[in-house]
């Protein structure tokens, strides 16, 4: 008895040059928006972009990015619509803003069936905005997807610091590699989390400033590129 | 699950498994598909003729469709997926991504979202035969 959709997965994924899980090990510490926010800038560059929402049950990419009213294309599979400059793919093209209450099983399935039907074909750059925590999507991705590095996105909350900890030494453990950490949301010239960080040995990628100004650009995607967030993603991009 | 894609994806398991068990041809190939992935068993047996492989030239499909049961986990309640109650966005949604079945579908005795998909539900080789090679 076998599942052939863990079978044609990587065949799904070999044009694609870098995989970048955008972790964390706790919610509500800023994920999506860099991960939105890193793809924009790569695609910027000039770069073949895709992003892939896989917060199944609180996706918010496309609030983000101001995506609404499109759907992928079916050609043999699906074809991920191209939004400013970006090969898009989430769960909300089929979900709408309906609720997905999923259960961990759930989760793993759902994301089975969309690494098993999704056509990148030729990326420089995946990005995948991880729901937060070490849960299924990121024990199935781990699992199933070859070539994955994980850049894990902090606050200087010790409380966030320390779930980071936990995914680091999961992921190391694993031989699973870790492009480095993003210390996101500071509000004062704090080095605390950036010596932990060194002492866990991740490298320590950049500190970013909380910027109260982030909110007025959900949704605009020209907006986003000005804030604080994008300045500093820009300044790191060569590095991932 | 769309179906070319279901079909590329059951074509390259069952390679896999040939290689594996040192078969020089496929002659059966048996798939369990769930009901709630609304697979369109023409369209795939076409598709899957169109993607075999050498060895899977002489390789007979049978695909077998499992009944969809739902049980509820909030009141217990037991009941069968109704394809025909659904609107043609969530069939076709559910169609792409079948745990999307949590959105559109509730218990309809209690209202609950909260429900398990106890039978009819992904897609399973359950078998693949043929001649071993000397």
């Amino acid at each position: 008895m076998t599942d052939p959709r863990t079978s044609i997965m990587n065949e799904r994924m070999k044009g694609i040059r870098k995989i970048i899980a955008v972790s964390s090990g706790k919610g509500g510490v800023g994920k999506s928006l860099i991960a939105s926010t890193l793809a924009l800038i790569l695609a910027s560059k000039g770069h073949k972009v895709g992003l892939f929402d896989i917060d199944f049950t609180s996706p918010s990419t496309h609030t983000i990015l101001g995506i609404r009213g499109i759907r992928p294309k079916e050609e043999e599979g699906i074809i991920p619509p191209e939004v400013h400059g970006l090969k898009y793919m989430s769960i909300t093209y089929y979900s709408g803003d309906h609720a997905s209450p999923l259960r961990g099983q759930d989760v793993s399935n759902a994301l089975i069936e969309l690494l098993a039907i999704t056509k990148w074909g030729n990326l420089d750059y995946l990005i995948l905005d991880m729901p937060p925590g070490i849960g299924d999507a990121t024990l199935d991705l781990i699992r199933l997807i070859e070539h994955t590095k994980f850049l894990i996105v902090t606050t200087p909350s010790q409380l966030a610091f320390e779930t980071v900890k936990k995914l680091a030494s999961l992921l190391k453990e694993l031989k699973i590699p870790i492009v480095g950490i993003i210390e996101n949301m500071m509000m004062d010239n704090s080095r605390t989390i950036q010596q932990q960080a060194r002492k866990i040995g991740l490298n320590y990628l950049a500190e970013i400033p909380y910027d109260p100004k982030v909110e007025e650009a959900i949704g605009n995607t020209d907006k986003l590129l000005k804030t604080a967030i994008a300045r500093k993603i820009e300044e790191i991009v060569s590095k991932i | 699950m769309h179906e070319w894609a279901l079909a590329e994806a059951i074509v390259s398991a069952a390679s896999e498994i040939a290689e594996k068990e040192r078969l020089k041809e496929i002659t059966h190939v048996t798939i369990k598909i769930g009901e709630l992935q609304q697979v369109d068993q023409d369209i795939l047996k076409f598709a899957l003729s169109q993607l075999k492989t050498a060895k899977l030239k002489k390789a007979k499909f049978n695909i077998e469709t499992e009944k969809a049961k739902l049980k509820c986990r909030f009141c217990g309640h037991n009941w069968a997926f109704e394809e025909e109650k659904l609107d043609e966005t969530a069939s076709e949604a559910i169609h792409f991504v079948p745990e999307i079945a949590h959105t559109y579908i509730k218990c309809p005795k209690c209202g609950s979202p909260d429900f398990e998909i106890l039978e009819g539900r992904g897609v399973v080789l359950q078998s693949v035969k043929g001649a071993k090679q000397p």
